[in-house]
């Protein structure tokens, strides 16, 4: 039972790598899978979250398979 | 309706024609037709840019234009919306993103069609990082409007 962690745009250099997996034992939410992670680092930027690729906060619950992604604010668009 | 994540070079003009051509059904309905496109400078916070590389999160990106395109149509009584945003890497000059929208009015049409940019640009997974004659550096705030 894991889920999967990504990382976009700076945050992805940031940490290093771009996706893995973590073991599910005990996340209930997506600040339980930020304590996982190396916390400090994330949150030095104002970071997103979104679980399964809809927009989420760090109250969002996660289960068993669930994709949870982080990236710093986004910046599409044109002129 | 027509939502779009492009990987090549993407051609505005001709994607609303080869459109619209589609929508022979609509021919007759709609008096207004509004048009945005968003093209890459060369310049950006008093440095001069070279290259641009657009990162996008696949599968939500789609899903989320998707989403705004929606939202366009329920707030605002237009006829269709098209809307096609580019990935990867870019040069100056190069379109970024089209929207146009088709309504019986003008207003709807311009109306939805800055609603439909003002939320992809705060909302829409995409990043931008720009190359400098000094390096690289990813693009932290949005212009203003």
């Amino acid at each position: 039972m894991s889920i999967r962690v990504r990382f976009f745009a700076s945050l992805r250099e940031q940490m290093g790598y771009s996706e893995k997996s973590i073991a599910f034992e005990g996340l209930a939410t997506v600040s339980d899978v930020l304590e996982r992670l190396d916390k400090a680092r994330i949150l030095d930027a104002q970071v997103l979250y979104a679980v399964n690729m809809e927009y989420a906060n760090s109250d969002t619950p996660v289960k068993d398979g669930d994709e949870v992604a982080f990236f710093p604010p986004v910046t599409g668009g044109g002129p | 309706m027509k939502v779009e994540v492009c990987f090549s070079a993407l051609e505005p003009w001709a994607e609303i024609r080869s459109y619209q051509e589609r929508r022979k059904d609509l021919d007759g309905k709609f008096g207004a037709t509004a048009c945005f496109i968003g093209t890459m400078r060369d310049f950006n916070d008093g440095d001069g840019v070279s290259r641009m590389t657009l990162e996008h999160y696949p599968g939500m990106t789609q899903r989320h234009l998707e989403k705004i395109a929606a939202h366009a149509t329920e707030r605002f009584p237009v006829l269709d919306v098209l809307l096609i945003h580019r990935v990867g890497e870019l040069s100056p000059n190069d379109p970024i993103v089209v929207v146009a929208v088709w309504s019986a009015h003008r207003g709807a049409a311009f109306d939805a069609c800055r609603a439909i940019m003002e939320e992809l640009k705060s909302t829409a997974p995409f990043w931008k990082k720009e190359i400098l004659e000094t390096g690289a550096r990813w693009v932290a705030k949005n212009t203003p409007g």
